[in-house]
């Protein structure tokens, strides 16, 4: 996987150094660096107004920094227009053009760059039977299901040979179903292609299903990058616990009552074990008899929010068949292992 | 749906008669024998009065001019109302209310204000009256069609397709020309027609720019007053409704397909 390419060795994709980008008193990127390496598939999490989508834009050139320098494959890109850029776009709304037939959008790209008419409809072809639309070269935009209008934009985005791809919430407009479908298709496509693709999203399923690094966005700042093992697993922040996934945070005291280190930490629900009446803790688990306050099903699991005599509340996801006897208000046990607490840089 | 009560079908009958069976009597009257005076009915119908317009020059010179005053003005319009529609449409800067309501007002405000203010301009910066001040009178308020159509089918137009166009590799000129353009063409053709039109009829502020010159409009009113060949004006009047009502036609087709067009591709 490319993603374990040292990064100090290879030329980077994309390089932030320092990036900022305000817009009047809204600091939308707030000194950003980053680099994204050759062939990877890069997402940048996070919630609306973050600066992920900012960032995308940078890289596109329909932003220009106000302080920082931006890199692709080395060549410092501050001041470049759009169209002076290797590098091409998915957008949200997918941005068709509905003057132009499919195939005439597919070839949009060539036409600019005065590719002949023969050329650009054969590659527009070529181009839309990698993204499974052969044949449908001269339906109308409109015409076409939301699915079939993503695979279009992928496919015009791609023509021209972009050596980064960027994809604004490409899937955001599509049904769950469908979804999870493209989830698989992108990536299959990316490692055909070998190339770099940046992939802004706020749903945190689509980053780590899909990624091979992370950047995790908050007040225009990345709080966290790293493969999504790695920031779900020990995320730093009580920001990345709670958006990546759900996690209890527990305060540096809470976290030395349960033999941890008595720093921040965080805690997975799924990492607290429920225990039957009479059984003996298991080793270096530590056991809190607590009250059920609430317990909700969510198919495969069960989530237990409890709360111990000592007024810490603790969320569980349980095996949803391992549950048997439990309701709310009733007795509940749990134990927790120390070393499944992960200490954190700040609690914030 | 529901039904209209019987009441507010015969009043909107009786507004709608109001408003077009004078134009039926202009028509009726084009035809009449009786030169003098309006008697109904007409006492005879006859053709000759478009013999007579045929042959008059003096009628064919207020047509001619109004063609080319219209033209000019509704060309100035076109490239001035297309750029100030451009800069308007999505950027924000400081200012951009005012200046937008400044675009519309010269529309709002009566021909009459228009025409003074436009007179004593020239008069003071000493530009005699001509064909030229005609046609700046009236790209004044043909400016203000054109922006207005312009402006709300680029405010229709997503911004992500300028951007994806530039995306994909074209300059600002090839964006304009391959995806601005095709997407409002219609609204701007609607718009010129609109101002094509409404310059072709005015009145008063021509009154007000022109020198010598009489424009067909001016013509008909200095024609009312003479008793003479009165059906003369009246076939005039069924040429200029011919003129102005096609191309408004045309206008309203073109803007309700467009509505289609536009932002279709979300």
């Amino acid at each position: 996987m490319h993603a374990n390419i040292d990064p100090a060795l290879a030329i980077a994709a994309v390089r932030f150094a320092g990036v900022v980008r305000h817009f009047g008193a809204v600091k939308a990127v707030d000194g950003v660096d980053l680099s994204i390496l050759p062939g990877e598939f890069f997402a940048m999490l996070g919630p609306s107004g973050s600066g992920k989508t900012t960032c995308l834009r940078l890289i596109a050139g329909f932003e220009q920094p106000d302080a920082g320098h931006i890199e692709i494959f080395g060549e410092k890109v501050e001041g470049l227009p759009p169209y002076r850029r290797a590098v091409n776009t998915v957008f949200q709304d997918y941005a068709l053009f509905p003057h132009l037939s499919v195939g005439d959008n597919v070839a949009y790209g060539l036409r600019v760059r005065g590719v002949g008419r023969a050329e650009r409809d054969k590659q527009a072809r070529e181009a839309l039977a990698m993204v499974k639309l052969t044949g449908m070269e001269s339906r109308r935009p409109a015409q076409l299901s939301g699915g079939q209008r993503q695979r279009v934009a992928l496919a015009r985005a791609l023509i021209v040979r972009p050596k980064v791809l960027l994809l604004d919430e490409p899937l955001g407009a599509l049904d769950l179903k469908l979804r999870e479908e493209m989830q698989l298709e992108l990536k299959g496509l990316q490692r055909t292609l070998g190339l770099s693709f940046v992939f802004v999203t706020h749903d945190q399923g689509e980053a780590l299903s899909m990624a091979d690094r992370v950047a995790v966005f908050n007040e225009g700042r990345i709080v966290q990058v790293g493969p999504p093992e790695e920031v779900y697993e020990r995320p730093r922040t009580r920001f990345v616990a709670g958006f990546v996934g759900s996690a209890n945070v527990l305060s540096a005291a809470e976290a030395q009552a349960l033999g941890a280190p008595a720093r921040p930490s965080s805690l997975r629900p799924e990492k607290i074990a429920l225990m039957s009446a009479g059984a003996s803790a298991p080793t270096g688990a530590v056991v809190l008899d607590a009250a059920i306050v609430d317990v909700s099903y969510q198919g495969p699991v069960r989530r237990i929010t409890a709360r111990t005599p000592g007024g810490l509340v603790l969320v569980a996801a349980v095996p949803a068949g391992q549950a048997g006897a439990i309701e709310r208000g009733g007795p509940v046990r749990l134990a927790v292992r120390s070393d499944a607490l992960q200490p954190m840089e700040s609690e914030e | 749906m529901t039904r209209a009560p019987l009441s507010l079908k015969l009043a909107a009958l009786a507004g709608f008669a109001f408003l077009h069976i004078p134009l039926l009597f202009i028509l009726l009257y084009a035809f009449t024998t009786e030169e003098r005076s309006y008697a109904f009915p007409p006492p005879g119908y006859t053709l000759k009065w478009f013999a007579v317009v045929w042959e008059r020059a003096d009628i064919w010179a207020a047509v001619g001019l109004s063609l080319r005053v219209a033209t000019l003005a509704t060309l100035i319009a076109l490239v001035l109302g297309t750029l100030a529609a451009g800069a308007l449409a999505r950027a924000k800067f400081f200012g951009r209310e005012p200046i937008s309501l400044l675009f519309v007002l010269p529309i709002a405000l009566p021909g009459i204000v228009t025409g003074i203010a436009l007179r004593q301009a020239f008069g003071l910066m000493e530009i005699p009256f001509s064909f030229w001040t005609i046609v700046l009178g009236h790209a004044t308020f043909c400016i203000v069609v054109v922006y207005n159509n312009a402006v709300a089918r680029l405010r229709r137009l997503s911004p992500s397709l300028i951007e994806a166009s530039m995306d994909l590799g074209a300059d600002a000129f090839q964006t304009f020309r391959l995806v601005v353009l095709p997407n409002v063409g219609t609204a701007l053709l609607a718009g010129s027609m609109l101002a094509f039109a409404l310059s072709f009829d005015e009145v008063i502020v021509t009154t007000f720019t022109a020198g010598q010159q009489s424009t067909l409009p001016i013509w008909m009113l200095s024609e009312l007053i003479r008793p003479r060949q009165r059906p003369v004006t009246n076939v005039v009047a069924v040429l200029v409704i011919a003129v102005t009502f096609l191309p408004i036609l045309a206008a309203y087709y073109l803007t309700r397909e467009g509505e289609a067009v536009a932002g279709s591709g979300k």
